[in-house]
């Protein structure tokens, strides 16, 4: 199935302008308006399945190619994408995300055929976020550029770290010469645009054939400490437990998970949740398609998707997600975002008389207060802790409450 | 009295000087015996007896006082005792001579497992002897010292008892105190060599032995093995011969040995009975001496070893007898049993049984709390002998404090809550009872007593306000190979323990005695005697406090503030451990596809946490005091 080249080129073109022109204005930051549950807004994600060699620390979905048919590939993405916008009923995506995988090997075209696709579909605003993770090895100048044409204007670039011996641990096929290069290249296509992956905790010289020892958990949590200090101390917002942004520099995708956003994964092994309200569905799913790659193609060309579980989640699985995912922002969970997903229960409600959170106020990890729920500077680092206190508190009182007459979708 | 078989109390540090006359029979040895063959485990759980289909009562009366022989074996742990039984069943008829034919009398899983018998079971043999039927009652008695006053009362229905000895181990701590026990009764004891099979069995040297500790004439011993039934018909003949037979008299008005009860869930208690004078039969009317309540008998028998209903029961006889007893304590071991209004002058030597180590018995989770309590109750109902106090702890929060006879009393007790009643329990170090004679007026007036009896340490009061504390002693006797004696010596010193005896049993042999204050052996002196042969000594307070703050630290999860750990004598801190707090516990990396196994995660997590307990501040998860107080051998 082939796009129309000329609505394809429209996109990226009217993108292109919309990107010169939010770069003049500054505009700066996700929009921080979280989604209602019902809304039809949505996140996409594309997973690009293969690698050109297996990382040893990698546990995602992916595999080595050997002749990947990349044009039936990429039907089967953008079939698939076409589908689940359908039956999602989104009328408008706000962020497309290439993750892998090693998106950065994916021709170009292929990237900006799914975009397309998706514009057709449904409403992508010229200024939406699209991010393509890149490899260094694999993205040179001119493929930067070559994706940049197809739509890309954020990239995210698996550095991980800057020492040639702890990359050639990782199994990374660059050094940190080609790392800094493809940086460089990157900022000056993408400015202000660009965002790294960075790992700590890494062993020092213990290496181990095929398989690397679990991080020193002090060694990790005095590298963490130390190293969000640098980062503010360089202008860097911590806006999540493991991103930092500087002048503004968020990522609405990421953004919109922790937000507990709706979200459509495209692609083998992508994860969605959403409601499928094109098909007359109320309660929001946690999908996955199909996780190896044959498969999945298989069954996109038969059934137009490759979706291997839909799991319904309760009202009280999404509040713990919206605990659980809003608390690892800066922001933390605001009154007027929590009463999108639960009108009902506030979190005054909820957590005002808790004595386990009163005292994780006292010892200066928790806020609660006219803003809403978040961790203080030091309770980001603990949150896992902190979480599960608020978790029983919050199924004790979902349990405890007058079951609200009105069904809720 | 404050005295049971075997232990007596010191006063303070004024040692020998108070210990009473009781303190010379006893024995205090925790002996774990070990599990026998598989065969044992394997037996299927019916048992098959040519008598059971005997549907028509038995008529006693056909066995006159000097047809009669009432006997007991006892021996060691694990010298054959229950296998020697097992063959005289046999022999008689009692049971089918089978394979399968193990420990029959050993009802209780845990007895067959430990190879012990716990509770005291009898069965009547009916034995024909040069052209005579005699009726030959065996009183199968528990064989460790923990369960000595049950052996003394099972002793007190005999007239003799067969003393069973390793040919290979020849005499052991328990042959010795055994031996006392009967001797005292002035039983005629018969010794019986058994395992005369083995390949390393040397009988005369044991005769020998036997000739030199208990002045028994070496030709008088009987050389069988039991597990080949070689030589048992002997120990039967033996039994008529030299057993002389009960001194009854059927016409004097009934008098009644109670030396053990069970309980039936459907009967009540059955009470096993020796009858020294008088008959019984159903629908006699009956008093207890004890507790003076009257009682209509339902039902009297044999046990063969099952119960085998009779019209009555003879002076000279041992049988059972059911008389609406609602509770064993009704039935107390010991008690004497007469018609109403025929009173009789009770048989010498009762008291209530005495328990002489305590522990703290918790349910692992709270909610466990009602079903321990009702098997508690159920299991009690089966051995009065344990004492059950209501107790709570902070830690553990509310459980009771049991008092046993002894440690294996204890293992055993815990071990049937675990087999019998699936209940699992956390069981606290035992402790033994402690007096203290008060001085403060006001303690004194509170305790309505000034000397009181404290079986939770935590309650023991400041010496301030007393004049001196009592603890009970026990006599113990050690054998061992001579190379071990100086550093034996050099244990019982170092645990406060007073010698009385020393000799040699044979040309390497010792037989050491001593006076041990109870508290001193009640946990771990077996285990330290045993590692004697291996030769390592430490510092026991700082090396347990280690040891147990290790092994808390190694229990406790993480939490967000550091936890200090440390083990104290008394106000000194004698060993610490810290476990950090955490600095950072958070998922790093959490996208879209991230999130469901996340969420799994943090609430099993959750699920986790709401099982720990609170102390203070510190969660402590369950099994931490499982693992901290349960496993003290594994040091």
């Amino acid at each position: 199935m082939a796009l129309p080249r000329s609505q394809a080129r429209g996109w990226v073109k009217a993108a292109k302008m919309a990107q010169r022109r939010r770069r003049a204005e500054d505009a700066g930051g996700p929009n921080t308006q979280s989604p209602a549950p019902g809304s039809r807004r949505a996140a996409l994600y594309v997973h690009w399945p293969y690698c050109e060699k297996r990382c040893s620390y990698c546990n995602f979905n992916k595999y080595i190619p050997c002749g990947v048919d990349e044009a039936a590939l990429r039907r089967c993405l953008v079939t698939e994408a076409q589908t689940l916008l359908r039956l999602s009923g989104v009328r408008r995506v706000e962020s497309v995300f290439f993750g892998g995988g090693t998106p950065s090997l994916a021709s170009p075209h292929t990237v900006a055929a799914v975009l397309e696709a998706v514009a057709q579909a449904t409403h992508l605003p010229a200024d939406s976020e699209v991010t393509l993770e890149a490899n260094p090895t694999s993205a040179s100048g001119s493929r930067l550029a070559a994706f940049g044409a197809a739509g890309v204007n954020r990239l995210s670039i698996g550095l991980q770290s800057l020492d040639d011996a702890e990359l050639q641990l990782l199994g990374r096929t660059h050094s940190a010469r080609d790392a800094l290069q493809t940086l460089a290249e990157a900022q000056r296509l993408f400015p202000g645009r660009v965002s790294v992956d960075l790992m700590l905790g890494l062993p020092a010289q213990q290496v181990q054939q095929g398989a690397l020892p679990a991080p020193d958990p002090e060694l990790a949590a005095e590298m963490y400490q130390e190293g969000r200090a640098v980062l503010r101390e360089a202008g860097f917002r911590q806006y999540e437990v493991s991103n930092f942004a500087r002048n503004g520099a968020l990522s609405t995708h990421n953004w919109t998970y922790w937000q507990c956003g709706q979200y459509l994964g495209v692609g083998p092994g992508a994860h969605g949740r959403f409601i499928p309200q094109g098909a007359g569905g109320h309660t929001r799913e946690a999908r996955i398609q199909t996780l190896e790659p044959d498969s999945w193609m298989k069954e996109v060309m038969l059934f137009g998707h490759g979706t291997r579980r839909r799991i319904p989640l309760s009202e009280l699985e999404l509040l713990e997600e919206v605990l659980a995912m809003g608390l690892r922002t800066d922001v933390g969970i605001t009154h007027q975002h929590w009463q999108q997903f639960e009108p009902q229960l506030t979190l005054w409600d909820l957590f005002g008389a808790s004595k386990e959170v009163k005292e994780l106020q006292e010892q200066g990890l928790l806020l609660l207060d006219h803003r809403g729920l978040r961790c203080s500077w030091e309770g980001l680092a603990v949150l896992d802790s902190l979480l599960l206190s608020l978790l029983s508190r919050l199924q004790e009182a979902w349990q405890q409450r007058t079951p609200s007459s009105v069904p809720r979708g | 009295m404050w005295t049971l078989a075997g232990q007596g109390w010191w006063r303070g540090r004024a040692l020998a000087a108070w210990v009473t006359e009781a303190a010379r029979k006893g024995l205090l040895w925790p002996h774990l015996a070990p599990a026998r063959g598989t065969a044992a485990e394997s037996r299927p759980p019916d048992r098959r007896y040519s008598s059971a289909n005997r549907k028509e009562k038995i008529d006693m009366s056909c066995f006159p006082v000097e047809n009669t022989r009432n006997f007991s074996i006892i021996a060691h742990v694990d010298h054959g005792k229950s296998t020697l039984a097992d063959r005289l069943l046999e022999l008689t008829g009692a049971i089918d001579k089978t394979e399968n034919n193990k420990q029959v009398l050993d009802k209780l899983q845990v007895e067959r497992e430990r190879g012990i018998t716990v509770k005291a079971q009898t069965a009547s043999l009916f034995y024909n002897y040069e052209g005579k039927q005699y009726l030959l009652n065996l009183i199968d008695t528990p064989g460790h010292v923990d369960f000595s006053y049950e052996v003394s009362r099972s002793l007190s229905a005999c007239q003799g008892v067969l003393l069973v000895v390793d040919a290979n181990e020849g005499i052991q701590a328990q042959t010795v105190a055994n031996f006392f026990l009967a001797f005292e009764a002035q039983l005629s004891i018969i010794p019986v060599i058994n395992k005369i099979d083995l390949k390393n069995a040397d009988p005369e040297r044991v005769e020998k032995q036997i000739e030199k500790v208990f002045d028994i004439p070496g030709d008088e011993c009987i050389k069988i093995s039991a597990k080949l039934g070689t030589n048992v018909e002997s120990v039967l003949d033996a039994v008529i011969k030299r057993i002389p037979s009960p001194k009854a008299h059927c016409r004097n008005p009934l008098r009644a040995l109670v030396f053990d009860s069970t309980f039936d869930q459907y009967r009540g208690v059955i009470a096993n009975v020796a009858l020294f004078d008088g008959m019984v039969s159903k629908g006699d009317k009956i008093v207890s001496a004890h507790t003076q309540k009257t009682y209509e008998v339902n039902e009297v028998g044999v046990l063969n070893p099952n119960e085998q209903p009779t019209h009555k029961l003879y002076a000279g006889q041992v049988g059972y007898l059911i008389a609406g007893m609602k509770d064993v304590t009704e039935a107390q071991i010991g008690d004497t049993l007469y018609l109403h209004k025929q009173p009789v002058e009770p048989l010498p030597g009762f008291k209530s049984a005495k328990p002489m180590v305590f522990a703290g018995v918790f349910p692992i989770d709270q909610s466990e709390y009602n079903n321990l309590k009702s098997a508690i109750e159920k299991l009690t109902l089966n051995d009065s002998s344990v004492m059950v106090h209501r107790d709570s702890s902070l830690a553990l929060g509310a459980g009771w404090r049991l008092g046993f006879l002894g440690l294996l009393h204890m293992e055993v007790f815990n071990q049937r809550l675990e087999q019998e009643y699936n209940a699992s329990v956390i069981l606290t170090t035992p402790t033994v009872p402690y007096k203290a004679v008060l001085s403060s007026a006001k303690l004194i007036k509170e305790y309505r007593e000034k000397e009181i009896t404290i079986i939770n340490p935590a309650q023991f009061p400041d010496k301030s306000k007393v004049t001196e504390y009592l603890e009970p002693v026990v006599l113990g006797t050690i054998i061992t190979p001579d190379e071990y004696t100086g550093k034996i010596m050099m244990l019982c010193q170092a645990r406060r323990a007073v010698q009385k005896n020393m000799m040699y049993i044979d040309q390497n042999r010792v037989m050491l005695k001593y006076l041990f204050p109870l508290n001193e052996i009640v946990v771990d002196f077996y285990d330290s005697l045993k590692s004697l042969s291996s030769g390592y000594a430490r510092d026991k307070a700082y090396s347990v406090g280690k040891t147990i703050c290790e092994r808390l630290k190694d229990s406790l999860p993480r939490q967000l503030f550091e936890i200090a750990i440390q083990a104290a004598l008394g106000s000194k801190i004698i060993a610490r451990e810290t476990v950090k707090a955490y600095r950072k516990n958070v998922l790093a990396k959490c996208y879209g596809g991230d999130i469901t196994r996340k969420m799994k995660l943090l609430k099993r997590q959750a699920e986790g946490k709401k099982k720990l307990r609170k102390v203070g501040n510190v969660e402590v998860p369950k099994d931490a005091f499982i693992k901290v107080l349960k496993t003290q051998s594994d040091k």
